[in-house]
């Protein structure tokens, strides 16, 4: 290597009048009808329902036995005429009354320990430490103990729902407080604001994708707590939930009905998720840039 | 010394981290007066930004007092708003407009119809009018930065803090908010409190300088920097205090290490 062959030639200068750009439209161009619809994400999501809906009735009609494996068609059909007679709208609105109750303990048992937790670094041992003991206990293992001790019926589910709701929510929320950027605690801090208004007005919004996605994993949890419990025990009382609705089909050796019930749960844990929750994600976190 | 706005006298500063004890500033003593562009400046770890803590009220002094207004500092008040370094400062569950409305409605200096239009016109006046109903997370640093200052400014606080405002911001922006800090200064006459490590930004933000040592940050000298902004870069009374600040802080005879810290 030569002093002279690292060294790049020397170049003239130049400055350029701008080119115009007119010749290539608008900047920024609309998207065309069709690439907007398969951008969309509904039409992506109809479009992998449609094709499980498509791959079922092929695979039912090839196995061809009822009793196995009932198809498409006719699950729809037991569907709409539970939902007609009012049996399936009864026995959901049954489970989902249960579920309210117990979402709604639980959380506000999750406010209580977290708002506690938050107080104090005591607070925030203890929360964790609950947590870290209950997180993974199994809800539907402590139903033989709620049946001991609430009986048979509503109280030991919503004992059951309480505890897939607590933990989870509140291991979030107190996670999404720990992660709120200390630069925002003291600019709230520094408005003078303390107690429950700093948590109400700088910790819960700071901390709400945390928090969004605690509530998420509890309603799941949740729900599919109420249905197993439903299923194993047919418990709640007088009239079933959902799970027993299964539980009795199956008795019956009624597939069909049996997955209807079925689709029934997917159907409600579908809503919940992509209307309810999609909307709320929508107005917030998605909206303040918290989360793509 | 009566005039004083902000009097902050022989305080030490410390620290715990999870292993030692840090002496951030030890025995500092100065006064803002009204209207002042107060530069806090020193080397990275000097104790500046704990300073503007203190004066925030973040935090209590272990040795001196600091006042304001007569009165003994104790606990963070809307009286002395922090702009802080880092873009995070914005709630960004508020619009451009609700987070300059937020520490108004919240504090209550205002009635409502008045704070709204205070708000409006801040706005106005940092030259984010179009951008009054956008999240943060769609501006850029510097905007967010003119923000954060509108919404500290129209709350009229007695003391403004800024802790390195724009040393995140790159050079360009970082000129151009310098001189809209100035110009908003010109307007609206308010004080200023600001701390930074750069001798060239002290000189031209502020109108007195005080030159804190290494760490433990003490008092080196205070400095008068009134008349020298942007325009007198290069001249040759910029040069000369420049240099001054310099050999404050380094020692005339160890250039070597001059650039440690600061630019």
């Amino acid at each position: 290597m030569t002093e002279g062959s690292r060294q790049s030639p020397i170049r003239t200068e130049r400055e350029v009048d701008l080119v115009d750009a007119g010749v290539i439209g608008d900047v920024e161009r609309p998207l065309t009808f069709a690439e907007r619809v398969v951008n969309n994400e509904a039409v992506q999501r109809l479009t992998i329902l449609v094709a499980i809906i498509v791959i079922w009735e092929i695979y039912a009609r090839w196995l061809n036995n009822a009793l196995l494996f009932p198809t498409f068609t006719e699950t729809v059909k037991t569907f709409s005429k539970d939902v007609a007679n009012g049996v399936l709208v009864d026995r959901t609105l049954t489970s989902l009354r249960t579920l309210a109750i117990g979402y709604a303990f639980g959380l506000a048992l999750a406010t209580l320990l977290t708002t506690f937790a938050v107080a104090s670094s005591i607070g925030t041992r203890i929360l964790s430490t609950l947590t870290a003991m209950f997180n993974p206990l199994p809800a539907i293992a402590l139903l033989p103990l709620a049946l001991i001790w609430f009986g048979l019926g509503t109280p030991s589910l919503v004992f059951v729902i309480i505890h897939s709701v607590l933990w989870a929510v509140s291991l979030n929320t107190l996670i999404g407080f720990r992660s709120v950027p200390e630069t925002l605690r003291m600019s709230g801090r520094n408005l003078g604001l303390k107690g429950a208004r700093y948590v109400g007005l700088i910790l819960i919004p700071a901390a709400f994708p945390s928090i969004l996605a605690g509530l998420k994993i509890g309603w799941a949890f949740a729900w599919r707590t109420l249905v197993a419990a439903e299923l194993v025990f047919g418990v709640s009382s007088r009239s079933g939930g959902i799970g027993w609705y299964i539980f009795e089909a199956r008795n019956d050796l009624d597939t069909a009905t049996v997955f209807s019930g079925l689709l029934a749960v997917i159907l409600i844990g579908l809503i919940v998720e992509s209307v309810i929750f999609r909307a709320l994600e929508a107005r917030t976190v998605n909206l303040w840039g918290m989360q793509r | 010394m009566t005039s004083a706005l902000l009097d902050v006298s022989g305080v030490t500063l410390q620290y715990k981290t999870p292993r030692h004890l840090v002496t951030a500033t030890y025995r500092v003593d100065f006064s803002v007066h009204q209207g002042d562009r107060y530069v806090i400046l020193g080397p990275s770890g000097c104790g500046k930004s704990t300073l503007l803590k203190a004066v925030g009220g973040f935090m209590a002094p272990v040795e001196g007092s600091i006042r304001i207004r007569g009165r003994e500092i104790d606990s963070p008040g809307p009286d002395r708003m922090m702009v802080f370094q880092e873009f995070e400062q914005l709630m960004p569950w508020k619009t451009v407009y609700q987070n300059v409305l937020f520490p108004m409605k919240v504090t209550k200096k205002f009635p409502a119809t008045k704070a709204t239009k205070r708000a409006e016109a801040v706005i106005e006046k940092v030259g984010l009018a179009k951008f009054r109903d956008v999240y943060p997370h769609m501006l850029s640093g510097g905007m967010k930065m003119r923000v954060a200052i509108a919404r500290a400014m129209a709350l009229e606080p007695d003391i403004l803090l800024m802790d390195e405002p724009f040393a995140a911001l790159d050079a360009l922006t970082r000129r151009t908010m310098q001189q809209e800090l100035l110009a908003l200064w010109d307007q609206l006459h308010f004080t200023v409190l600001f701390v930074t490590h750069s001798i060239e930004e002290a000189i031209i933000v502020g109108s007195r300088i005080l030159v804190l040592s290494p760490h433990p940050g003490r008092v080196r000298a205070e400095l008068n920097a009134d008349s020298l902004d942007h325009n007198s870069i290069g001249k040759p009374e910029f040069g000369a205090l420049s240099k001054r600040i310099h050999d404050l802080l380094f020692g005339g005879d160890q250039k070597q290490h001059a650039s440690e810290g600061v630019v």
